[in-house]
């Protein structure tokens, strides 16, 4: 899964001594890997925390979508498949939130802001899976994208982050193909089966679509990050991208793509798309998704019904070190 | 309804109760029953450890209870392909997973019984692991050569799921007040379903002698050692033993494992004729 660039803009501190501002504009320039210990600008930092920290929360809410259908996967095989897309999942979000903790910030206080409402993640997860072939879709669609916006990020310019993505990526490509084995099955299925096939992709394409965030236009963070390296293409190069490569997967499923207006363009040598509804887009960041609620209830709700397992975790821990120095 | 006090049994006594009789005969006989133990045991707690998904104390915790809960789904692929092949009515895994009611599945109570809380998953964690290990070892010695196979690489699983279920058991029930009683109460919750694990019955007996099966009363006192010697490390007492509850290996379980399977078969139940 995924992280989008959701909010606040950026502001490059005039206070940053410029020597140093330079220094670092020159090495990220020159595609140098920047590491905890390095200097960097305040609002570097502040930014990819921000990002890496959506992107753990990302991967974490992202287990709920799909753990819903766990207990209820079709065949032996889909059950272990999925146990472990979700069991990587988990383990995305712990390297990233460890990749986030360099920046200065505990995990403790991401998942605070998490549960606050104050920390976005992707918009995709606000969304209901309703049938089986949502947990295809998501697979195939969502995890695409996700690939699409974290191949560039192999290459983002703070070393700890690019390095979890070379894993992240090798995994999600996976994912994209189990979830594309489940369409196909579906697709050449019985009647039921594909009305399910259909009514998921006409459901996840357009929040699909979002995943890579607003226009470029209306993306204020994205000329910043593209400078430094935190960011290597645009939301809507990133977009056009995904369209074009996923029109032939629907094609070679059998399934139309819920867009009137999406048609090859000669000229440009890609697909022409009708317009994202960026309504639906904001008013889902704020948290009006259908299941968001949902989402976050149940984080807040495993948090709270788990503390007194923590506190017993780190109580036993204490008393093993006290009973160590006193031997 | 007040319950009946629980009865000290003499050593040796088994329960003989109308409940504990033989359910219904099946067919396809004592091996195909046996795998059927075997393989339901894993995929029941396979699924009720995957109910956590996405709900865990930590990520961490998140993260070992799917790795389990993955490894026993697995073996519960095994033994149930395996089973249909024995059979020899054209029936899978998926076959006998998704297409049997109640009183055909064979595991014992032990798996089918709620999560509860994290003690309570932990406790029931441990009882069955640590069993289950002992059985796997004496399965890798099977006379049937697939069953050997099977318990030779699930015993590596199995050995990680007991390790971090005890190390589980001894971190809450040294850890606070709260967690320690969560820890007892679940543990006292479990106990019951131990000695169904033990139970010797004419089908276990049957293949224990052939050496396909294992003498499972006979890895009763190497248990109780391993179990004790979690509970003295995590302060906790020893429940009470009470009259068995008997019946799973016979098909006859509590109320929870109806409403697992309405879950767990709700697909293929639905559409009979798709595949996934």
């Amino acid at each position: 899964m995924y992280t989008t660039e959701l909010s606040k803009t950026t502001n490059v501190a005039s206070t940053e001594d410029p020597d140093k501002l330079a220094a670092f504009e020159a090495r990220v320039a020159a595609d140098e890997f920047i590491e905890p210990k390095d200097w960097m600008p305040e609002a570097y930092r502040r930014t990819l925390t921000r990002q890496i920290s959506q992107h753990a929360h990302s991967e974490i809410v992202g287990m709920l979508p799909e753990g819903n259908w766990i207990t209820r996967a079709p065949s032996l095989r889909r059950k272990a498949i999925l146990l472990a897309k979700v069991q990587d999942e988990a383990g995305h979000g712990l390297y990233l939130y460890s990749a986030a903790e360099t920046l200065g910030t505990s995990r403790e206080q991401m998942i605070e802001a998490l549960h606050s409402g104050k920390a976005k993640y992707s918009t995709i997860f606000n969304y209901p899976t309703l049938t089986w072939a949502d947990i295809g879709a998501i697979g195939w669609l969502v995890d695409g994208a996700a690939i699409m916006n974290q191949v560039p990020l192999q290459r983002t310019s703070y070393g700890p982050y690019a390095r979890a993505m070379v894993r992240v990526c090798k995994e999600e490509s996976f994912h994209q193909r189990q979830g594309y084995e489940i369409m196909m099955a579906m697709c050449a299925g019985t009647a039921d089966q594909k009305r399910m096939a259909q009514d998921a992709l006409n459901r996840w394409w357009w929040p699909s679509l979002m995943m890579f965030g607003p226009p470029d236009a209306d993306s204020p963070n994205t000329a910043q990050s593209m400078r430094w390296r935190i960011k290597r293409e645009t939301n809507d190069e990133l977009r056009q991208k995904f369209v074009d490569i996923t029109v032939p997967q629907a094609a070679a499923l059998g399934l139309s793509i819920p867009d009137p207006a999406l048609r090859w363009n000669e000229a440009k040598g890609g697909h022409d798309y009708g317009d994202v509804d960026w309504e639906e887009f904001y008013a889902v960041v704020r948290g009006e998704g259908p299941v968001a609620k949902e989402r976050i209830k149940a984080r807040r709700d495993a948090w709270e019904e788990g503390a007194w397992v923590r506190d017993a975790a780190a109580a036993y821990a204490a008393k093993r070190n006290r009973k160590a120095e006193a031997a | 309804m007040a319950s009946l006090p629980p009865i000290d049994l003499p050593p040796g006594a088994t329960g003989a109760g109308a409940f504990d009789a033989q359910a219904a005969e099946t067919d396809g006989g004592v091996l195909f029953d046996h795998l059927l133990r075997l393989g339901d045991d894993s995929l029941i707690l396979g699924q009720r450890l995957g109910e956590w998904t996405g709900h865990a104390p930590s990520v961490e915790v998140d993260l070992s209870l799917a790795n389990i809960a993955l490894d026993l789904i697995g073996q519960a692929t095994h033994f149930l392909n395996y089973a249909g092949e024995i059979e020899g009515k054209g029936r899978d895994g998926d076959a006998l997973a998704f297409h049997r009611d109640v009183l055909d599945f064979r595991n014992c109570w032990l798996v089918e019984q709620p999560n509860g809380d994290f003690a309570q998953t932990m406790a029931r964690q441990l009882l069955f692991s640590t069993w289950q290990k002992s059985l796997f070892e004496a399965l890798k010695g099977s006379a049937d050569r697939t069953i050997s196979a099977v318990a030779e690489k699930a015993v590596k699983e199995v050995s990680y799921h007991q390790e971090l279920a005890a190390e589980w058991v001894i971190r809450l029930g040294d850890g606070t007040d709260e967690s320690r009683r969560r820890m007892q109460d679940g543990l006292d919750w479990m106990w019951r379903f131990v000695p169904e694990l033990f139970d010797m019955d004419e089908a276990t007996a049957f293949l224990a002698a052939r050496g396909i099966g294992a003498d499972v009363a006979a890895l009763r006192a190497d248990y109780d050692r391993r179990i004790d010697a979690v509970l003295a490390e995590a302060t906790l007492d020893r429940p009470r033993d009470q009259r068995p509850i008997l019946g799973g290996r016979r098909g006859h379980h509590s109320e929870h494992l109806g409403h697992l399977l309405c879950t767990m078969q709700f697909l293929p139940r639905t559409y009979p004729d798709a595949t996934w």
